[in-house]
């Protein structure tokens, strides 16, 4: 187990220092922004206002508030101290709003959308890309085709076109938002199904450009594996075909568990422009009204909350490949 | 390089792709010869014209010739153009409860209904189980079929500056036609027009253009930078090699769309050009690239030919142009594919979440379908704004990634099948 806790600290300490580094860049870089996001605020406020001294109060009041009249490397200790206990400062856009208060409800409708999309996605791209390369001929020819095709098709191209076959056309599905607009969030099963109806069209649009892909790579490791030596020999000893099939897919799974911790990345950015599109209530959607209200305090949240997710998603996998991969113990064991 | 060149060319895959990228490049570079109009120019009073052909009004009444034709459907189909089914059927259900027979109304024969009506029809009838509501409804049907069924033609009329008074200038006789070829303005809007009243076709075409240049500018940025630290990473090795690899790993995990949001935004709304754009893109993609490239060097670093060529005592720029990069040129050309496309593609995310280039210079992909969803296109069904826009992207990264895999399977026999 030695091998195992090595590797284990390894990844742990490779997950601090990532988010570290993003944790800075996230804070830096909207700070650079040309323009003064106060001065946005205060003369939004100070409509009609044509008393100077009142203005420069106000001003005055706002910048004490979110602290941008401080040296920068101050603000910075303050942030960390802040998002610490969960803090994030006033939402510019939204003020008096709290972005911590923004932003609370929206991380879940964005875990409990993505997560299991990419999770579902990724399990029938791999059944179906390994169900290809066994099966070859006919099977092949129809799903390969469609899997390129739907791993590169874009996958705002892919929520536009589900959102106006399902939503429009056919109206099988609610167009927007998380849950009806004349519910409110309470535990009813009115409620529950009106969630229920509005996840379909941005679960599957996730769903489908993450079979394609996730295919592809299946198929082409399986192949790989298909002709490795190992299985010519085990078909000479005379084993099983089933039995072999099992190694088979075994060893082409794992490049596809680090495949997945890489492509998280790119998969998360896809679903967030999916959730603008569906108008659904997450961190996408958010993230959006942020950009448009030139709030940095929301957007400097959000892109530090979907870090966290994507880090966190990576590390779990990389944890989970460890215990699965035999070669990670042999090698740290030497 | 002949021979690799021809076996490339032999792969369906390839050709495919190359042949459908091929095609749009030549569009874009085609069209602006015979459409010779500003790509943002606002034609359109309004938003999202239907595609079609828009013919003059003005200049068909005044077209040199008038033509006579004689058809006979042209009067059944002008009325059918006014008078829709659901009108049929409101004008039965009247005629039946005034106490005409049904057997005796046909909605088919639109003369016979139009008699039937215009005998029965009395505005003042009381019919008792008719609301006030649907009794004005039948007032203003009524109204709408006067003058449907007469022959008689439109007069024209110009206003005398002097009298003020309308003076007839002409008749248009319902019999009266224009060659199309003779009218003066015939506009195609073969895609129709955009929120703004711009043409998309052109917009469409010119902005694909903008975007191809912002992939390849950001393809390039991203392979060269990739590549010089893949090669150095992977053949001079050591803490050089540690380094490098830290920074990579660490831009690999951190989703690149946050670095794009986070950067655009910073660069703010003013500066943000679609150049601008396409080098932040370029700046952000580079590590999948790096990482390829190391590898693929470090492989090839103790091969016989290099050590041999070290112990000629050759440069290490020699060794590198001369002995590693033909090796892995076809990897970094597969990978500069899918750097275009991916740029492409990142700038569309970008665009959407409205931290593209600034719109009123340059038209791009994304910006187009930033603007079809920020006026709803499609909720309210105008597919022309956003789904011509889809097909292009889709078509560019789908000719992309078959062209990268064509070479993939001639460059990785194990592929092949």
């Amino acid at each position: 187990m030695k091998g195992y806790t090595k590797y284990f600290l390894t990844k742990l300490l490779w997950f601090v220092i990532t988010f570290v580094f993003a944790f800075i860049l996230n804070f830096a870089l909207p700070r650079l922004m040309p323009g003064d996001p106060v001065a946005g605020i205060v003369s939004h406020i100070a409509q009609g206002m044509t008393n100077t001294t009142g203005v420069q109060a106000i001003y005055q009041q706002y910048a004490n508030l979110f602290g941008t009249n401080r040296p920068i490397l101050e603000q910075f200790f303050i942030y960390v101290r802040n998002v610490l206990h969960g803090d994030f400062g006033f939402s510019i856009s939204q003020y008096p709003r709290t972005v911590a208060d923004t932003l609370k409800s929206a991380i879940w409708w964005t875990v409990c959308l993505q997560f299991p999309a990419i999770i579902v996605g990724w399990i029938i791209g791999n059944v179906l890309g390994a169900l290809a390369a066994y099966l070859k001929k006919g099977f092949d020819n129809v799903l390969m085709p469609i899997s390129i095709f739907l791993s590169n098709f874009p996958a705002f191209g892919m929520a536009i076109i589900l959102l106006v076959i399902f939503g429009v056309g056919l109206k099988w599905f609610p167009t927007s938002g998380g849950y009806g607009f004349d519910l409110i969030p309470i535990f009813s099963w009115k409620f529950i199904w009106s969630v229920i109806t509005h996840y379909q069209l941005p679960f599957w649009s996730i769903v489908l450009i993450a079979i394609g892909g996730q295919a592809i790579g299946m198929r082409s490791m399986s192949i790989y594996e298909l002709n490795a030596d190992y299985v010519k020999y085990s078909r000479f000893l005379g084993i099983k075909d089933r039995k072999i099939i099992g190694y088979v897919f075994r060893n082409a799974m794992l490049p596809q568990i680090t495949g997945l911790a890489l492509a998280i990345g790119t998969m998360v950015s896809g679903a967030l422009v999916a959730e603008i599109i569906f108008s659904y209530p997450g961190l996408g959607t958010t993230l959006l009204h942020g950009i448009l209200g030139q709030d940095y305090p929301l957007i400097s949240a959000c892109t530090v909350i979907i870090t966290i997710m994507v880090l966190s998603a990576n590390f779990i996998i990389e944890i989970l490949y460890g215990l699965i991969d035999p070669r990670i113990k042999a090698a740290q064991a030497d | 390089m002949k021979h690799m060149l021809q076996q490339v060319f032999h792969s369906g895959k390839f050709i495919v792709g190359f042949c459908i990228f091929m095609a749009l490049l030549l569009i874009v570079l085609v069209y602006p010869l015979f459409v010779n109009e500003a790509p943002l120019a606002i034609i359109a009073e309004g938003t999202f014209f239907p595609p079609g052909i828009y013919v003059s009004i003005f200049d068909s009444i005044h077209s040199p010739t008038t033509y006579t034709l004689n058809l006979d459907d042209a009067a059944a189909k002008r009325i059918a153009s006014k008078l829709s089914n659901d009108d049929r059927i409101a004008m039965k259900d009247w005629l039946i409860l005034d106490g005409i027979p049904e057997a005796e109304i046909d909605i088919t024969d639109t003369a016979k209904l139009l008699d039937q009506w215009g005998e029965n029809y009395d505005p003042k009838k009381n019919i008792p189980s008719l609301t006030n509501a649907k009794r004005n409804f039948y007032a203003r049907l009524n109204a709408s079929l006067q003058g449907l069924m007469s022959s008689e033609g439109d007069i024209i009329a110009t206003q005398n500056p002097d009298t003020v008074t309308l003076e007839q200038t002409g008749v248009v006789n319902q019999t009266d036609y224009a060659n199309i070829s003779e009218v003066a303005n015939v506009r195609v809007l073969a895609l129709g027009t955009d929120n703004f009243g711009r043409d998309v076709l052109t917009e469409l075409v010119k902005a694909t253009g903008v975007s191809i240049q912002i992939g390849l500018v950001a393809g390039i940025i991203a392979t060269i930078i990739g590549l010089a630290l893949g090669l150095l990473s992977g053949y001079i090795g050591g803490q050089l090699d540690d380094f490098i690899m830290f920074i990579t790993n660490l831009f690999l995990v951190i989703p690149t769309i946050i670095l794009l949001i986070l950067i655009s935004f910073s660069i703010g709304q003013d500066k943000r050009g679609a150049f601008v754009i396409a080098t932040v893109i370029g700046l952000t993609a580079w590590p999948w690239t790096a990482r390829a490239v190391r590898a693929q060097v470090i492989s090839l670093r103790n091969r016989d030919h290099v050590n041999l060529s070290k112990l000629s005592g050759h440069s290490i720029i020699h060794i590198i142009v001369a002995d590693i990069l033909p090796y892995i040129a076809s990897y970094v050309v597969m990978a500069f594919i899918l750097q275009i496309s991916s740029a492409i593609l990142s700038e569309a995310q970008l665009s959407i979440l409205g931290l593209g280039p600034r719109t009123t210079e340059v038209m791009t992909l994304g910006l187009m379908l930033n603007w079809a969803l920020i006026y709803q296109a499609e909720i309210l069904g105008k597919w022309w704004a956003y789904l011509p826009v889809i097909v292009v992207i889709a078509l560019i990264t789908f000719s992309m990634n078959l062209m990268n895999t064509g070479l993939d399977q001639v460059f990785n026999p194990a592929l092949r099948d």
